[in-house]
């Protein structure tokens, strides 16, 4: 089943910092889903206006007639949009373990930001947060 | 062959993945496939290059034995719990029961440190240990040594003549040593020390932090690459707050340390460069560091470094707190020595480079070619140290030109003091802003021609200086003096930035008669002097040729910018 998350940096740019997918098979088509649905991100974003926009969640419900899954989406203060795609066959994950898991990533994030040899905006190498994606996603799978 | 014998999944070599992996390695050699089943066959030996005859006979036997042991049980057996058991009850008879977890490493972690090490000899009384004699558990430590050894995987065939030397080689290990040499992660005094000295040199109040942008470009004149610096920073900045207190800081360096002796970084942080574990260490009593003899400058790399060590240590050195070390060194601290000998040589290159001394100067300023003095004890010392390299550092990485020359000057302010007096306390921690290097050029220069005091040489740099002095820019003189009075307190406040030549001249006089060297060494010092002032003089002048284009460029751009203003009456602000 899969699941594919990615870290998206900020405006106006846009690219992902991060890609990790559990199994890697297809990954192109995860790839071509998360870039879509920024554009969803994007409009909740600028729909919340004011409002803060942390711990937000994007449940998109995007259904393919052949394949189902669900994409999920996270901001951060700074823009920062963690996506993560899981099969909708996963009927096991729940809202709550969504919400926790980007809770994680957001504060395995920030733990990457506090290294000074990270530059904002580099492709994430951090080897802790290799570790942890892979912990949450065996989790999941 | 890691993963077949099971050490990857388990993280550590206990001793039924040790001997699988031998095995395995038995069967590589003899061209069987690396599988389990392979072990089965009667293997030879695995041969492991450039071993001597009498390791070779020692990393037989035990092949041997538990290749005796392998054939029947293996075909019932898998991987590893099963095997290790058996293993671990057919060691009982020669030796204290092994708890299969917690005991074996003494060997597997010396056996993964050999590629690694300049002559651990753990490996010899590991074996040793193989054939009965009394297990100690060595280390608790060990069990993070399993498992930061299971990174370095499937070496054996890096042994080679590392190998082969630290079999050759008798080592007694002192188990109730409190050094615990055989540990890469375990910081000893004398490097415990000197990272402290390094921090107070970024940061002087101990129970502070350094800040990240700080230790980063402490750092990063380690040449490490970057993605290793930064995993290193992961490593050891465990509360994850962007700044470095001691216990951190000296993780740190000494992750660094170690990467730079080719040593592969853990995933995990070992446990004994845990911040908890090296406070509570650093209570400890300082060891008299009389260990630390001179090394040679060599590169980090892996093989050389142990040659290094040992003619390191029989050189004789000049130094007087040198002699008597040498002395001192016996088998038993030459395991400490050896990591340390590592340690102390990237402290040269941090040094060389946080100390900022020029090149050719070490080499006239002591008698002896190219040893160092490490005193760990004093920032004197490890200056000294810092000046030896004799080839101006190589500073590709990341600073650019301007930073390079930055360290040149600070090379001459710092060395200069350290030549004038025995001089103590820190250098200034950060370098103050410069937005002018022929500015800082020439003030350094200047500086230097006072603190040298060598009239002729002076002569022909002052003038020198003189015409980097006409190039000056007004504003920055401030900045000049702000740097001058932080330098040096001797330095004659009355330099003016256009009539400092002259005026340094007689103010320099006087101090002539302070400055009591060798002549000799003068004479070298004056022309490497010469030479980098001409080094100096010619960028200056260049710098400040390109500054006054970049002025005359904006003035046009801003008379442009202001053209198109007009132009455009209108404009939506």
């Amino acid at each position: 089943r899969p699941v594919l998350l990615s870290v998206i940096c900020h405006p106006p740019q846009n690219y992902p910092l991060y890609i990790r997918s559990v199994p890697t098979e297809n990954e192109l088509k995860f790839h071509y889903t998360v870039h879509t649905s920024l554009d969803v991100v994007d409009e909740k974003i600028s729909a919340m206006g004011k409002a803060l926009v942390d711990q937000r969640e994007l449940y998109l419900g995007l259904l393919y007639p052949t394949e189902d899954y669900k994409v999920y989406g996270y901001v951060t203060n700074s823009k920062v949009k963690f996506v993560m795609v899981v099969d909708s066959s996963n009927t096991a994950l729940r809202d709550n373990e969504i919400r926790s898991m980007f809770r994680k990533l957001h504060n395995s994030y920030t733990d990457i930001m506090c290294n000074p040899f990270y530059n904002p905006g580099d492709r994430i190498h951090s080897r802790a947060f290799d570790n942890m994606v892979n912990s949450m996603m065996m989790q999941v799978c | 062959i890691t993963e077949v014998c099971g050490a990857k999944r388990v993280g550590y070599f206990g001793p039924a993945q040790f001997y699988i992996a031998l095995k395995l390695i038995a069967a590589a050699q003899s061209g069987f496939p690396v599988r389990i089943e392979s072990i089965k066959n009667e293997l030879p030996l695995p041969r492991f290059m450039a071993l001597k005859n009498d390791s070779e006979v020692r990393y037989g036997t035990p092949a041997e034995l538990h290749g005796v042991k392998f054939q029947v049980p293996h075909a019932t057996l898998e991987k590893n719990s099963y095997k290790r058991t058996d293993e671990g009850d057919k060691q009982e008879p020669k030796s204290p029961p092994m708890s299969p977890i917690c005991s074996p490493p003494a060997s597997p972690s010396t056996y993964q440190r050999i590629p690694l090490t300049y002559g651990y000899g753990k490996s010899r009384s590991g074996l040793e240990q193989h054939h009965g004699a009394p297990y100690e558990v060595r280390h608790p430590t060990h069990q993070q040594d399993g498992s930061s050894s299971g990174n370095y995987g499937a070496k054996p065939a890096l042994a080679c003549s590392t190998l082969s030397r630290s079999l050759s080689v008798e080592r007694e290990q002192p188990d109730s040593s409190a050094h615990y040499s055989d540990d890469p992660w375990r910081i000893t005094e004398e490097q415990r020390d000197y990272y402290v000295n390094q921090f107070r040199s970024l940061q002087p109040d101990l129970n502070s932090f350094i800040s990240g942008s700080v230790a980063k470009n402490f750092f990063t004149k380690s040449k490490l690459p970057i993605p290793e610096l930064s995993h290193i920073w992961e490593l050891s900045d465990v509360d994850c707050d962007g700044a470095l207190t001691l216990p951190e800081f000296c993780a740190a360096f000494h992750l660094v340390v170690a990467r730079k002796n080719g040593y592969q970084l853990p995933e995990t942080l070992p446990e004994t460069l845990l911040p908890d574990y090296l406070q509570a260490a650093s209570l400890k009593p300082l060891r008299d560091c009389a260990l630390f003899d001179s090394y040679s400058e060599s590169l980090p790399g892996s093989q050389q470094p142990r040659d290094f060590s040992r003619t390191e240590k029989t050189s004789a050195e000049e130094v007087p707190d040198n002699s008597a070390l040498l002395q001192d060194t016996n088998k038993d601290d030459k395991q400490a020595l050896n990591l340390s000998t590592a340690v102390k040589m990237i402290p040269k290159e941090f040094q060389h480079l946080t100390v900022k001394t020029a090149a050719q100067e070490p080499n006239a300023l002591k008698a002896r070619p190219r040893s160092r003095s490490y005193s760990s004890t004093s920032i004197e010392d490890a200056m000294k140290k810092g000046e030896e390299p004799p080839t101006p550092p190589p500073r590709p990485q990341k600073s650019h030109s301007r930073a390079s020359s930055l360290d040149l000057n600070k090379i001459f302010q710092q060395n200069t003091q350290a030549v004038r007096s025995g001089w103590l306390p820190p250098p200034p921690p950060a370098l103050p802003p410069r937005p002018c290097i022929s500015q800082t050029e020439q003030v350094s220069e200047v500086e230097i021609h006072s603190q040298m005091n060598r009239p002729p040489s002076q002569a022909e740099e002052n003038s020198s200086a003189k015409k980097e002095v006409v190039l000056a820019q007004p504003p920055s003189k401030p900045t000049r003096r702000k740097l001058r009075t932080e330098a040096q307190g001797l330095e004659t406040p009355e330099l003016s930035p256009t009539i400092n030549v002259t005026s340094s001249l007689p103010a320099v006089k006087p101090h002539l008669p302070v400055q009591k060297q060798s002549s000799k060494q003068k004479r070298a010092i004056q022309t490497a002097i010469r030479k980098n002032k001409e080094a100096n003089a010619v960028l200056a002048r260049l710098n400040s040729e390109l500054q006054q284009q970049l002025k005359e460029v904006h003035k046009e751009r801003i008379a442009l910018e202001t053209q198109l203003e007009q132009l455009r009456p209108v404009t939506v602000l």
